[in-house]
């Protein structure tokens, strides 16, 4: 029972990061209809500056927010450099371009910190145990969780009671509809851009000291996230969410539960090869299974 | 009457890159630059790959991100029956094609339900699972894979002469590019890619559209599970990494580069891709940056891929 | 009297809460040209994704000739002889007018068979623009292109869209000259908002509104039907 409430907080904390990354992606995706590989990149990014400035000043707060800083401006500096030129084309060459980001980014990075993974410490402050109620679970773990879900409610909030978050879900349904009614499609895709950046870098730094940071971590997430969005229907944000999490729990639960069932189901010789296989491959059953019979995923914002 | 689909057959340009791709070896070893023949037969390999899965893309309007799943389901099959004492490539490349069209059948019959974004997903996710699965199994050696004692055997011919595998990879490329050109001027070609233009309106007017578009997808699985037949057969190793997403990916940037649509948009983009690697390599231990600002070009100035800049004759036919 | 070839029975559509097509019957007569008007959102565009086979209905039962057809995919109907055109054409830009055409004749068995192909073209008064990229078409011409397809898949049943949307008053006699051409020797149901060319065409007439037929008959019938004139928003109907 223990070991099933740690892994469920694990796999939220699991999801609700994602759903940092597949917030930014599914908005970019809904509402400038485009495909984006770097997104992944932009995650990196956000470590590998969390990870600098820590190691500089000791200070984890302030390595999370020059983090967002930094990586919301690389964000603003390749939209407007770069990717509004592949709005209009077409999402194989979005794709062919977005790669191309991909592999520039991850050298740029190994130019200047090289291919060995490196540290991003947690504050020694939250490395201990917290008590709760009746078992011990990471006090930094908590504290992720507890990050994801304020980000999550600010943009909830963002998104459906101000005025920008209007023109953002107006723009997720219907482009030619938004700019018809005056609004400035540019800025708001440059500032959608930058938004789901700074998600990254968030994403990025608190995932930090939990995962490697290490070139190529971008690719390794932007699967899952991609997963997410198709699960959830690209362009809306709670289907984001509600994937993400759906995401996070299954692929946790599933990679901490599913080699000791079937080791009390199966003769052991199967068992040690086939758990581990289906768990790593829960999450794409998963995902096949709900565009099987949802084909445009759960909550597609497109009408 | 004008007919925009015919992929015409011009003698002399075709004669004359095939005659330069037969000097090749003897050219290599006059230059006592031995290496490159392999090289060049890998690059052949990939062409082949990139070709099926052009063939989905590009004509088809399938985009599939999980064509690397046929690959190493070909791969993997005859690295587990060389072992098993069947060494001859007369059936070790066939018995590759066929596992390729079987595990293409499986796949393509469910995915093909879907379209659009959903497709490409759904694709990734079974290739993701094939992927997961080959890395899982110590039958299939875990994630150090499978090694080959020897090249096949193609009987008179020993494949484990570079220069012999080279010509046997080479008559398979174009005996593969004659077969997908007969294709595509066909009527099932011709449906294919009615069916990429309006797929509903191809429904509409009497096509049985899904079924068309599994047999296209059997075919290019078919191709590429051959193309992973051949690649273990060249290196005489293949390991769980030949199934990853970014395989997949890696192929459908060089269908992209070289240009979908165009018969030799996939002969194009994996050579101009593995050539420019193999170049830029060579000066630098970063180029990967290198390739990227090359496909960052192509895609700003040359958004249709490299086979734009090939002619395109729109055939006037008589003979109708 | 013999036998209708397309008896629809009962038909319904279901989307979530709204009851798009509720209990639709009727019967076409071979060579008959039944026109369906009503207003718009009235079911009509409906009626016909369910009679093509795009979608599926949530009751009822379509027979053809002596075959129950309700739940049988799109392209098998075509094969037997039923096929529809489309209100927004759906044609295939990248390709010329002929090659447009020639999908038609292939779809219906007809590989290669070019000449068909032309004659069909000529038939709709595009023989001019056969080498034309179907993208470069005028409105008039696309619409012409819409009727060319459904006309060459060789279908002796018809469901046209609203063949006239859109059109100026010359482009639209010229549609209205081809569809009279085609009376009596195929079978036609007609949705059309162009009430002129409804009264002149149609053998029989059937007025949907909210999704059911409030009134069908010979045209004069309709034309005086006090429930037409009254939901129909139609000042249209002719004295």
């Amino acid at each position: 029972m223990i070991l099933v409430a740690e892994q469920l907080l694990n796999g939220l904390q699991l999801g609700l990061m994602l759903f940092l990354l597949a917030a930014g992606l599914t908005l970019v995706f809904g509402i400038m209809n485009m495909i984006n590989l770097a997104h992944g990149s932009l995650y990196m990014i956000g470590a590998y500056i969390a990870a600098a400035l820590i190691e500089a000043s000791g200070s984890f707060l302030l390595g999370i927010a020059s983090a967002i800083v930094g990586t919301a401006l690389v964000g603003v500096a390749l939209e407007m450099t770069l990717l509004r030129r592949l709005y209009r084309l077409s999402h194989l060459s979005q794709v062919l371009a977005t790669f191309a980001v991909i592999l520039i980014a991850n050298e740029i990075v190994r130019m200047i910190w090289g291919s060995q993974p490196i540290l991003l410490n947690m504050p020694p402050a939250l490395s201990g145990p917290i008590e709760l109620g009746g078992f011990r679970y990471p006090a930094y773990r908590l504290v992720v969780i507890g990050a994801g879900l304020a980000v999550a409610l600010f943009l909830y909030l963002l998104v459906t009671r101000t005025r920008a978050g209007m023109w953002v879900r107006a723009g997720a349904s219907d482009r030619e509809m938004a700019e018809v009614m005056g609004v400035d499609t540019r800025a708001l895709f440059t500032v959608v851009f930058a938004i789901g950046a700074a998600l990254c870098a968030v994403a990025g730094a608190l995932l930090g000291p939990l995962l490697a940071v290490q070139v190529g971590m971008g690719e390794n997430i932007l699967i899952l996230a991609f997963v997410v969005i198709s699960i959830g229907g690209i362009g809306s944000i709670r289907g984001a969410l509600v994937g993400s999490l759906l995401v996070g729990v299954v692929d946790t639960a599933g990679r901490a539960f599913l080699p000791f069932l079937f080791r009390k189901m199966l003769p052991s010789v199967i068992a040690s090869e086939a758990g581990p296989a289906v768990a790593s491959m829960l999450i794409y059953m998963l995902m096949a299974a709900v565009l099987y019979f949802r084909p445009s995923g759960l909550f597609p914002a497109r009408s | 009457m004008r007919d925009t689909l015919y992929i015409p057959l011009r003698p002399w340009p075709t004669f004359g890159v095939v005659a330069a791709l037969v000097l090749l070896p003897p050219a290599m070893l006059l230059l006592d630059l031995p290496f490159y023949v392999v090289f060049a037969t890998r690059v052949l390999i990939y062409t082949l790959i990139a070709t099926s899965l052009n063939l989905l893309i590009g004509y088809g309007g399938m985009v599939s991100f999980g064509h690397a799943a046929f690959v190493g389901t070909g791969a993997y099959t005859v690295a587990m029956l060389m072992p098993a004492g069947i060494v001859s490539a007369w059936l070790l490349w066939p018995a590759s094609l066929l596992a390729g069209a079987l595990f293409a059948l499986l796949i393509g019959a469910v995915s093909l339900r879907t379209r659009g974004v959903y497709f490409i997903m759904i694709t990734l996710a079974f290739a993701q699972m094939a992927y997961y699965l080959v890395l899982s199994l110590h039958a299939l050696g875990s994630d150090d894979g499978l090694t080959l004692g020897a090249r096949p055997s193609l009987g008179f011919l020993d494949l484990n002469g570079d220069a012999t595998f080279y010509y046997a990879a080479l008559a398979i490329l174009l005996g593969a590019l004659a077969l997908v050109r007969a294709l595509l001027n066909a009527p099932l070609g011709r449906a294919l890619q009615g069916i990429r233009d309006n797929e509903t309106r191809m429904e509409a007017i009497g096509f049985a559209t899904y079924r068309l578009k599994l047999v296209v997808f059997v075919i290019a699985g078919a191709v590429a599970g051959l193309g992973g037949g051949l690649l273990v057969s060249l290196d005489r190793l293949v390991g769980p990494n030949l199934l990853h997403w970014t395989e997949s990916g890696l192929l459908m940037i060089m269908v992209i580069l070289g240009g979908t649509g165009r018969l030799l948009g996939g002969v194009l983009g994996a050579a101009v891709l593995l050539i420019a690697q193999e170049v830029i390599a060579e000066r630098t231990i970063h180029w990967p940056l290198g390739i990227g600002v090359v496909l960052l070009v192509v895609v700003l100035f040359a958004p249709k891929g490299l086979s734009a800049w090939l002619p395109n004759v729109s055939r006037e036919r008589s003979n109708t | 009297m013999t036998a209708p070839v397309l008896r629809v029975s009962g038909l319904q559509k279901r989307f979530g809460g709204v009851l798009a097509v509720d209990n639709i019957s009727l019967d076409l007569a071979e060579g008959e040209l039944h026109a369906v008007i009503g207003p718009n959102g009235a079911g009509k565009t409906t009626l016909i994704h369910l009679l093509s086979g795009a979608l599926e209905p949530s009751a009822g039962r379509i027979v053809l000739d002596d075959r129950d057809i309700t739940r049988l995919p799109m392209h098998q109907r075509v094969r037997l002889g039923l096929a529809r055109s489309y209100q927004i054409s759906s044609v295939f830009p990248n390709f010329t007018v002929l090659e447009n055409v020639a999908f038609a004749v292939q779809g219906s068995g007809g590989v290669g068979d070019w000449d068909r192909a032309r004659a069909e073209l000529e038939s709709v008064g595009l023989a001019n623009s056969a080498d034309r990229l179907a993208s470069t078409l005028a409105h008039g011409q696309r619409r012409q292109l819409e009727l060319g397809l459904v006309l060459a898949t060789g279908a002796r049943i018809l469901l046209l869209d609203e063949p006239m949307a859109g059109m100026g008053p010359e482009e639209a006699a010229r549609i209205l000259g081809l569809i009279e051409a085609l009376k009596s020797r195929r079978t036609i149901l007609l949705v059309e908002h162009d009430m002129e060319a409804v009264f002149r065409l149609a053998d029989r007439i059937s007025t949907l509104v909210n999704g059911r037929v409030i009134a069908s008959g010979a045209p004069d019938e309709i034309r005086r039907h006090p429930e037409v004139r009254r939901a129909y928003l139609g000042e249209e109907a002719p004295q």
